[in-house]
């Protein structure tokens, strides 16, 4: 009997799992070597070109599905992959080399990319030399599509395996299913591969960082990942197992729990009823919104129809994705969000000038006011949409009152038009303001008179609140939902749509975050829309806890002086009531 | 020849300091090598003895450049005056980061 013997690691996607080991070794494609003539250099040229093309496709795709699945966070990540795949000096060297060398394109082509390979390893900082992991997977994939054979991928892989690899290219992390991989364990990768950001995102437990972990284990082996704890047991003992085991019962009972509310309704234990919507991208997404008991979209991400793409999106196929939502989900509610480009959200055949700071820059309302073609022809998509279902319009980045008269002066004409026509839509549907620029919420009384709801956007609120970028590691700190300034700008928004009998919603990450859905709920929020994976844990914590309690936490915290304070006492109410959701680190699932 | 600056293709010079926090990781390279490729130019980058193509995504990661690296960019072509101006001001602007 093999002892038990414990490798420890980086825990980087929280959760347990027991299972057989299966060791994948990504089939580093052998590179076939042959000479060609100068005759034959233009067609093998050709055969490059179109393996970069398939693999452009392939990779679209993955960060499409990313994108839809996971977040567009995590989907940038194939950003590096699509640029790499693009670059023309990189393909005019392969060209130049083939002259040169006289030899088929894989040999060349694996000649040019081994020398990034091997300049990128004699670098220090660890950011840098992480990419290769990108490279490398890049690399791959050309030569798999020159060989045309199918993309290798480990949804190929036997069923319920725990996953130990030297390391996992991030391709193939985004292709991994629940059920089918129950854990994976690599050599290399830290906190911040995105290997590991793509499994913590998919709800994966995974462990990198185990050195020569993959050296030691065989096919076949019995292993434990923990992901909590940052530890891998191979052959573990009966008693490790029974341990693990009910461990992994008490998960799965709570998750088993938030199932059983799928189909109820979002209401505290007295009777105060919140709406729980979800946020989405694409028209696929439906099913998650159905499957996780969301009663609506709180917030349809337009602006994804006009990304990872060459031309702008036709009226026609933005009222087919318009219209495949507000069909799909009615009677349900579907709130359309008009476009917020700009910002991050780069498109480059829009020919948005380069801006120092994009977040302040020319982006959503502002340029939808000033690009009246590109607004009116999705304006005239989404009252075409509007007769299939309940949908609501919502305008983003409002900063003051005036852009949302003037973008429903042009909501008005648009109308105009189509009754002209002929055209048939809904006489009568509600109107929002996205808020998320402290302006608005600061004037939100003023703003109340011309919508019919508000819908708090978080992510830019605090960011425009406290001046802080999160995605810069030196401030991220600073980045603090609870912070005292970010609360009152959120209570002034609700008491002010109240007041003018409007509804107030949020569709911001902060929704997500059980101990701040209670604040919320307690402050007054009339709905709450999360991604569609957090709407069951969100649905459980409004179920579990009692309006009046909400209402007295929420009347401490904004009497609180700290954010850390805050977040501590919302979090420890919450525990006293739903322990389970602190028990066990349950991932993003 | 013509006076300085009037000459068709002129080459222009710049040494410029990496600012930003994470230095040219995978999003600031893609920025540059997409900004550089907007030029008619020929654009170079050189960092210490490695001079690599700055519209080349794969020549700029390889370059490793951290904060405080200093750069030098020549560039050369109708207009390499506005490349660089551009370039200058995407780096220094710390690519809209921070």
């Amino acid at each position: 009997m093999p002892e038990e013997e414990t490798y420890y690691g980086i825990g980087v996607s929280p959760g347990v799992a027991i299972g057989t080991g299966y060791l994948f070794r990504p089939d580093t494609t052998a590179v076939p070597q042959r000479t060609i003539t100068a005759e034959q250099v233009e067609a093998e040229y050709a055969r490059f070109r179109e393996a970069l093309d398939a693999s452009r496709k392939q990779v679209v795709s993955i960060r499409e599905r990313v994108a839809r699945e996971i977040g567009e966070e995590q989907a940038k990540i194939f950003d590096f992959q699509i640029h790499i795949i693009n670059d023309t000096h990189l393909a005019a060297e392969v060209k130049e080399r083939l002259a040169a060398r006289l030899q088929n394109v894989e040999v060349v082509f694996t000649e040019s990319i081994e020398r990034y390979i091997e300049l990128l390893s004699d670098i220090d900082d660890e950011l840098f030399r992480e990419r290769r992991t990108d490279i490398r997977d890049v690399r791959d994939r050309i030569l798999t599509n020159l060989a045309e054979r199918r993309p290798r991928g480990i949804e190929e892989l036997p069923f319920a395996s725990v996953i130990v690899a030297h390391d996992i290219a991030p391709s193939d992390a985004a292709m991994m299913e629940r059920g089918r991989v129950l854990a994976f364990a690599t050599d290399l990768g830290g906190r911040t591969s995105h290997t590991a950001i793509v499994a913590a995102s998919l709800g994966i437990p995974a462990v990198v960082g185990l050195h020569d972990l993959s050296l030691k284990v065989r096919s076949g082996d019995s292993l434990i990942v923990d992901g909590n704890r940052g530890i891998v047991l191979v052959n573990p003992t009966e008693e490790t197992i029974e341990h693990y085991n009910r461990e992994i019962f008490r998960i799965k009972v709570f998750k088993d729990e938030l199932a059983e509310i799928r189909e109820e309704v979002a209401i505290t234990t007295d009777g105060h009823r919140v709406v729980l919507s979800a946020n989405i991208e694409l028209p696929e997404e439906l099913e998650n919104v159905r499957t996780n008991g969301a009663e609506g979209i709180g917030l349809y991400r337009t602006e994804f129809l006009y990304m990872s793409r060459d031309e702008l999106p036709s009226e026609e196929e933005q009222y087919e994705a318009y219209k495949t939502i507000v069909k799909g989900l009615a009677p349900d509610p579907v709130i359309i969000r008009t476009f917020d480009l700009g910002g991050d959200k780069f498109v480059s055949h829009l020919d948005i000038p380069f801006e120092l700071n994009p977040f302040l820059g020319w982006r959503a309302i502002r340029f939808c006011l000033e690009r009246v073609d590109i607004f009116k022809t999705q304006l005239r998509a989404i009252l075409r949409a509007s007769v299939h279902g309940n949908m609501k319009l919502m305008y983003p980045m409002i900063s003051s009152v005036d852009e949302v008269v003037s973008a429903n002066a042009i909501l008005d004409e648009t109308k105009e038009e189509l009754l002209r026509e002929g055209v048939p839509f809904n006489e009568r549907f509600e109107i929002g303001a996205m808020i998320e620029v402290p302006s608005a919420a600061m004037t939100a009384d003023i703003i109340a008179r011309e919508v019919d709801f508000f819908s708090i956007g978080t992510n830019d609120l605090i960011q425009y609140t406290l001046a802080v970028e999160r995605t810069n590691d030196r401030i991220a700190h600073l980045y603090k939902p609870c912070h005292p300034g970010v609360l009152r700008l959120i209570k002034m928004t609700i008491d002010a749509g109240h007041e003018h009998n409007i509804w107030v919603g949020m569709c911001g990450e902060m929704a997500a975050w059980p101990a701040i859905a209670m604040l919320l709920v307690g402050m007054g929020i009339d709905e709450l829309s999360t991604s569609p994976i957090a709407v069951p844990k969100i649905k459980k914590v409004i179920r579990s806890i009692g309006y009046a309690d909400a209402v007295d936490l929420a009347r401490e915290a904004l009497n609180s002086h700290q954010a850390e304070k805050i977040a501590e006492m919302a979090a420890e109410r919450l525990r006293r009531i739903v322990p389970e959701l602190y028990e066990h680190e349950l991932g993003s699932s | 020849m013509g006076k300085p600056g009037t000459t068709k293709n002129r080459k222009i010079a710049r040494d410029i300091c990496v600012v930003n926090t994470l230095g040219l990781h995978a999003r600031p390279a893609s920025l540059l090598a997409k900004l550089a490729s907007k030029y008619r130019a020929d654009i170079t980058v050189r960092k210490g003895n490695d001079e690599v193509n700055a519209k080349s995504i794969m020549g700029i990661i390889t370059l490793a450049a951290s904060q405080d690296a200093v750069l030098h960019f020549t560039a050369s072509g109708p207009d390499a005056e506005p490349a660089i101006a551009a370039i200058v001001e995407l780096i220094e602007g710390k690519f809209g980061e921070e």
